[in-house]
């Protein structure tokens, strides 16, 4: 005789199959507060990569070579695709495009507060490769392992791209780093700038992350907050020390018994201001990202009479 | 001559976690019939957790003889690797 499995039943043979590592699909029940948790981190991932386009795409028509200005133009187009990969894994979860991008203009949906700071000089493209993405990648390295499959499979499709990112970033530093002394001071401004936000990308410290247990229990993410704060900060101190560039933190220094780097706190204050709408660029982003949507509209409009033109066209062709 | 029955493309999943792959086609009359078809050819030793069935009419493709006015110039463009930034050997790993 079979029966309807109750609640229970299914969220402990739920948890059965995230705790012997198997991946949740599409099609698979799930807890309905594991669905808005996977949906609410990568529809927030989603939005980072497009509005991660803005500082960058700021610079594409000021960088100061060719090469510099088609290495550019090919980062913030992998951007843009990632954001897609993202939201076409997230709208497996039975959410649609529109409604993502809703609950990004009202508020509701967040995007790496990183991009709430400006980008003011050449350098900052250098620093923004080097250790925004290089922060990313930590996190996204990390996810290939996230227990929702589409997303999974997003992440390895994504980090197999990502590494150019960085590269590139952090050859604009050395190059700077090798140049005259204005160079090398915008690079080291650069970073001076850059650091406690990047620092700040791997949100809340552990014990205060309001998803964090929950998040880990389910594997949606692997990897605690701090953690991946530890692993950036250890991969970073070599990089910059390699190029003659000093990392802004007065605490940094060895620890021989941890086998890590010690660093200093970051301003929480700083990161609430930020994350709760009130950092340099936010109203500036969140605007731009709506004119553009409002001005895409007499494409999509077109794209849509075309379609409609094409199917009446056959239509007559046929009778 | 009778005609053949609908042509489906048939797509497997060896594993959760990983993307569906396609193996091969079938004939059958509807999607149903075509899934326990699928079913019945192709996972004969449980190699797959999940079949995908496609009408193999509602595929679009692209043509290899294509390629090069389809992908061009995205040939061109060595600095979308990674291998193309040169960087010094104690952060090469980067």
């Amino acid at each position: 005789m079979s029966r309807e499995k109750t609640q229970a039943e299914l969220e402990a043979q739920f948890q059965a199959k995230i705790d012997a590592e198997e991946k949740i699909e599409p099609k698979d029940w799930m807890p309905e507060k594991y669905r808005l948790n996977v949906l609410r981190q990568m529809s927030q991932h989603a939005h980072s990569e497009v509005i991660g386009m803005q500082p960058e795409g700021n610079w594409i028509t000021r960088a100061p070579t060719l090469h510099r200005k088609c290495v550019l133009l090919a980062k913030v187009q992998d951007e843009g695709g990632h954001g897609l990969y993202l939201y076409s894994a997230a709208e497996t979860l039975g959410t649609s495009r529109e409604e993502m991008n809703e609950a990004l203009h009202s508020g509701r949906a967040k995007y790496a507060s990183i991009f709430n700071y400006p980008a003011i000089t050449w350098a900052d493209m250098g620093a923004i490769g080097w250790l925004v993405d290089g922060a990313a990648i930590v996190n996204q390295v990390s996810l290939q392992r996230t227990s929702y499959g589409p997303y999974s499979r997003g992440m390895v499709r994504i980090c197999k791209e990502e590494s150019f990112h960085q590269r590139q970033g952090y050859h604009i530093m050395m190059v700077l780093m090798r140049g005259s002394d204005a160079q090398k001071q915008m690079a080291q401004d650069a970073l001076n700038r850059f650091w406690w936000p990047s620092m700040m990308m791997f949100g809340p410290h552990d014990a205060e992350s309001a998803h964090s247990a929950q998040s880990m229990k389910w594997k949606i993410k692997r990897q605690s907050n701090d953690e991946l704060r530890q692993k950036f900060v250890d991969q970073s101190v070599a990089q910059a020390e390699e190029i003659g560039l000093v990392i802004p933190d007065p605490d940094l220094k060895w620890n021989e018994e941890r086998g890590h780097y010690d660093f200093g706190e970051i301003d929480w204050e700083e990161f609430n201001q930020v994350i709760s709408g009130n950092g340099p660029c936010n109203r500036q982003r969140l605007a731009h990202h709506v004119k553009a949507e409002e001005e895409g509209e007499w494409v999509r409009d077109a794209m849509a009479a075309y379609e409609t033109k094409k199917r009446q066209r056959s239509a007559k062709a046929a009778a | 001559m009778s005609e053949h029955m609908k042509l489906f493309e048939v797509f497997l999943r060896s594993k959760r976690g990983l993307d569906h792959k396609h193996v091969g086609s079938l004939h059958a009359e509807d999607p149903q019939q075509a899934l326990e078809y699928a079913r019945d050819i192709y996972t004969r030793r449980s190699e797959g957790v999940s079949i995908w069935v496609v009408n193999s009419t509602d595929i679009v493709a692209s043509q290899e003889d294509d390629c090069e006015s389809f992908y061009d110039p995205q040939d061109d463009k060595p600095y979308r690797h990674a291998t193309h930034y040169q960087l010094p050997e104690a952060v090469n790993n980067m």
